[in-house]
């Protein structure tokens, strides 16, 4: 652990003042261990409180910090100084209209995350005990729950820039989430959903997403799963 | 600054788990409006890692009424019984029906919940662990939160994302409105509703190293508390015993649950001296102070010998990865250390308010010693104090009691709209919030709220945190009064509309620094020790004069101090060994 000077840009816009996005640039000195949240927090705090970004959690697992940190989608509080070194760009994600700074309007976003129908669909009646699932069917759609909707992979799609009505990464993931849950019974809806020209043909394989998804969740492999059960009409 | 004007016949305020559960529960019976400073799926229901206990006995025999014994001796006998047995008999049906919501819980072989150990729950009264923990990974917390949002979709619940709640009108002795900040504008709103319920979590973010996210700060107690509802129980806050050392991360308690130990710098299995049947898995209070005490007597790590080692080592690797793949991704992440070969840094971190808004088992909120119901007002969750876990709550309890009380006060709230009309809102019901945020953007004063916060924090950790006495209550007593004024001469960079946060964080510690002030005197009052609460000067319990709940009021000369009894049920109290 040692201080280290780090020389922070920031892509600045604030609606109020400004006709176009602008830079700035701060020198901070942080624990070369701290996260890049934290850097953004001493600008924040000792520089400029005009900054604004979203954060919560600060450990990677509520989703509200997702930002270009020298160029990739990632989150600035699982990021450490260390890692991305003593120079660091940080802009608001693409994709979705910036509001101000690093905040965005993630209303599209999440509505393009409802249009999957995001959650179990099951018509027959349970009673008072769980329903049954196998360890392996638990295990079949494990890695889509892990989603935590940051938008970091949506984002960092290149599709996605140059089409908002695709329904991004995310979106397919909670889908994928469901589709393969064998509680649930509204994956052939879901798959009606993800064939229409805004669904997962879209998707060219990128796997820009795959390499911005704070959770390591495997999203091209999820997309190319619901691809093969559009194709062959399976589950 | 533009005043909109909005009438519901009841508003969430939060949108964590007991927020959600309440929503759902309010949905197609009225029209209900969801308020959250925040996006719901940034809740910090979704930071919960471990479990949620409930006695389905799926894997080996078990009981609601162990699980209530275990609530009631784990809160120190602060508990009120009827609630824990609540709680715990009603814990059963509210895991079935998350899993019918589509929580995707781990499962047994045979396709059932599967269940873990936790601290301090045991079987048959004390004689051992027990595995009553439901879990998914070591993310339930995120599943939760995840699934009732989704169950929420579902049924069309009409969300106000990044409003955030100020202010609260109450007319004819009950409510009939709140305030509301809106980040995205920063117009004021105005909601005319019959009933309000607050579940807006914690106030953990008041200590230094705290596994709270930076927006858990108490903005729901510090609503009510400045409009005269008393806060319960505030001197009871819990610190969880493994934080990432310094950061204050959460490492969950599944780790013991899972086979994990804690050594000392002699490598010493250190909790066999402390609770010799449980060992590691004792309750969160004593092995907290266990580890401190180790601290204290010379046997802690590190250049400052101030933490100790949380070994998962002799874990297989695989049931690490299967069972802990959140919290071993954080110790590689803040730590850069390989928990499968390596030892982790921990320390006890500000983890959860068992006290908060007083409330009744149907989480109407309570306003003084006689227990008299305010009409129309509603608290569960972190925020709120049932009480169910008394002066300590257990591992899991948390996600427990926000599912249950989060049903319990969305049905009491739809029944009662149903029965009553709105009460008229005060005239000019916004002005104050309005001034309050004029005033703070016209502050001159030079006082740095960063700054302001940071001091706090150091203090609260270091004074009023796991080990206390009457001189260290007093001499953090004497900051918070001083931090208060420096606060009131605070001034901000930020003068505009648009998610102006500078603004917002600066609302924020007023909240706290008032939170803080409750906790302390409570805490200085308080000549026992309980639970959390552990005073040097009194390291006992003492039931003859302390089996009370406290009260703290705000009044116009200070912190006035009230107290109502524990109510008791069949365990009577008795030492606390484990």
């Amino acid at each position: 652990m040692a201080l280290v000077d780090v020389e922070l840009k920031i892509k600045r816009y604030n609606p109020e003042q400004d006709t176009k996005p602008h830079w700035e640039t701060y020198e901070v000195r942080v624990e070369d261990t701290d996260r890049v949240v934290d850097a953004l927090h001493e600008v924040k705090w000792h520089r400029d409180g005009t900054l604004s970004f979203r954060r919560s959690c600060v450990h990677g697992v509520c989703g509200s910090d997702a930002m270009v940190i020298n160029g990739s989608n990632a989150l600035a509080c699982v990021l450490l100084v260390k890692d991305v070194g003593t120079k660091i760009t940080v802009e608001p994600i693409r994709g979705l209209p910036v509001i101000k700074d690093l905040v965005v309007d993630m209303e599209p976003f999440f509505d393009q995350y409802k249009s999957v129908l995001p959650y179990l669909i099951n018509s027959t009646d349970p009673g008072y005990e769980e329903r049954k699932q196998s360890p392996e069917e638990r295990e079949r759609f494990d890695d889509t729950t892990k989603c935590i909707l940051c938008a970091a992979c949506t984002t960092s799609c290149p599709i996605y820039w140059g089409n908002e009505s695709y329904v991004g990464p995310a979106a397919i993931v909670n889908a994928h989430r469901f589709i393969f849950d064998s509680r649930d019974e509204a994956g052939a809806d879901r798959l009606d959903i993800l064939n229409q020209r805004s669904g997962v043909w879209r998707c060219r394989t990128a796997f820009s997403c795959t390499e911005a998804c704070p959770r390591d969740i495997k999203i091209t492999q999820a997309i190319q799963e619901v691809k093969r059960a559009i194709l062959y009409n399976r589950i | 600054m533009k005043i909109h004007r909005h009438s519901y016949d009841a508003v969430v305020v939060g949108a964590g788990g007991a927020g959600l559960r309440a929503a759902i529960e309010t949905a197609g019976k009225c029209r209900v409006a969801v308020l959250t400073k925040l996006y719901p799926t940034r809740s910090h229901t979704g930071a919960a890692q471990g479990g949620m206990c409930a006695a389905l006995a799926n894997v080996e025999e078990d009981s609601w009424e162990w699980h209530a014994f275990d609530t009631v001796k784990g809160g120190d006998y602060l508990v009120d019984q009827p609630a824990a047995e609540i709680m715990c008999r009603e814990a059963i049906d509210a895991v079935i029906e998350l899993e019918h919501f589509g929580m995707p819980f781990n499962r047994t072989p045979e396709g059932r919940i599967d269940q873990r150990r936790f601290g301090g729950h045991t079987r048959n009264h004390g004689e051992g662990p027990v595995r009553r923990a439901c879990y998914a990974a070591d993310r339930t917390g995120h599943m939760i939160l995840q699934t009732l949002y989704q169950q929420c979709l579902a049924r069309d619940v009409n969300f106000f994302n990044e409003f955030q709640v100020l202010d609260i009108a109450f007319s004819e002795g009950r409510v009939s409105g709140l305030v509301a900040y809106e980040l995205a504008t920063g117009d004021l709103h105005v909601f005319h509703t019959k009933a309000a319920l607050f579940a807006t979590g914690g106030y953990g973010r008041m200590f230094k190293v705290s596994s709270n996210a930076v927006t858990l700060t108490g903005d729901g107690p510090g609503v009510l508390y400045r409009r005269g509802i008393p806060m319960q129980d505030m001197e009871f806050f819990q610190f969880h015993p493994t934080g990432i050392y310094k950061l204050g991360i959460l490492l969950s308690e599944a780790a013991r649950g899972e086979g994990g130990i804690l050594r000392n710098s002699e490598g010493e299995r250190f909790m066999e001296r402390y609770a010799p049947t449980v060992k590691d898995l004792a309750p969160r209070d004593m092995v907290s102070r266990a580890i401190l005490t180790e601290v204290r007597e010379g046997r802690g790590i590190g250049e400052n010998k101030d933490f100790v080692h949380l070994d998962l080592t002799h874990l297989p690797p695989e049931q690490i990865d299967a069972k802990l793949p959140d919290i071993t991704d954080f110790v590689r992440t803040y730590m850069g250390l390989e928990p499968k070969t390596e030892l982790i840094p921990i320390q006890p971190t500000a983890h959860y308010a068992m006290g908060g808004i007083p409330t009744n088992i149907n989480a109407e909120v309570v306003v003084d010693s006689d227990n008299t119901v305010l009409p129309g007002l509603y608290a569960a969750g972190e925020c709120a104090c049932v009480s169910v876990h008394g002066a300590n709550r257990l591992g899991t309890n948390s996600l427990l009691d926000i599912v249950v009380f989060g049903r319990r006060g969305g049905a009491a709230m739809a029944t009662y709209v149903d029965q009553v009309s709105h009460a008229d809102l005060p005239p000019r019901v916004e002005d104050e919030t309005r001034e309050r945020i004029e005033r703070l953007k016209a502050g001159t004063g030079g006082e740095n709220v960063a700054d302001i916060r940071a001091r706090l924090q150091e203090e609260m950790m270091d004074k009023a945190s796991v080990f206390r006495t009457d001189e260290s209550l007093r001499a953090v007593l004497e900051t918070v009064r001083s931090l208060r004024d420096r606060w009131h001469n605070a001034s901000i960079q930020d003068k505009g509309e648009i998610f102006n946060y500078d603004l917002t964080e600066a609302i924020e510690l007023g909240f706290l620094i008032e939170l803080a002030e409750s906790l302390v005197i409570s805490a200085l009052a308080r000549t026992e020790s309980r639970g959390a609460h552990f005073r040097d000067d009194h390291p006992t319990r003492d039931d003859a004069n302390w089996m009370r709940h406290s009260l703290a009021f705000r009044t116009d000369d200070g912190v006035r101090l009230d107290y109502k009894p524990v109510v008791g049920g069949k365990y009577e109290p008795m030492e606390r060994k484990y």
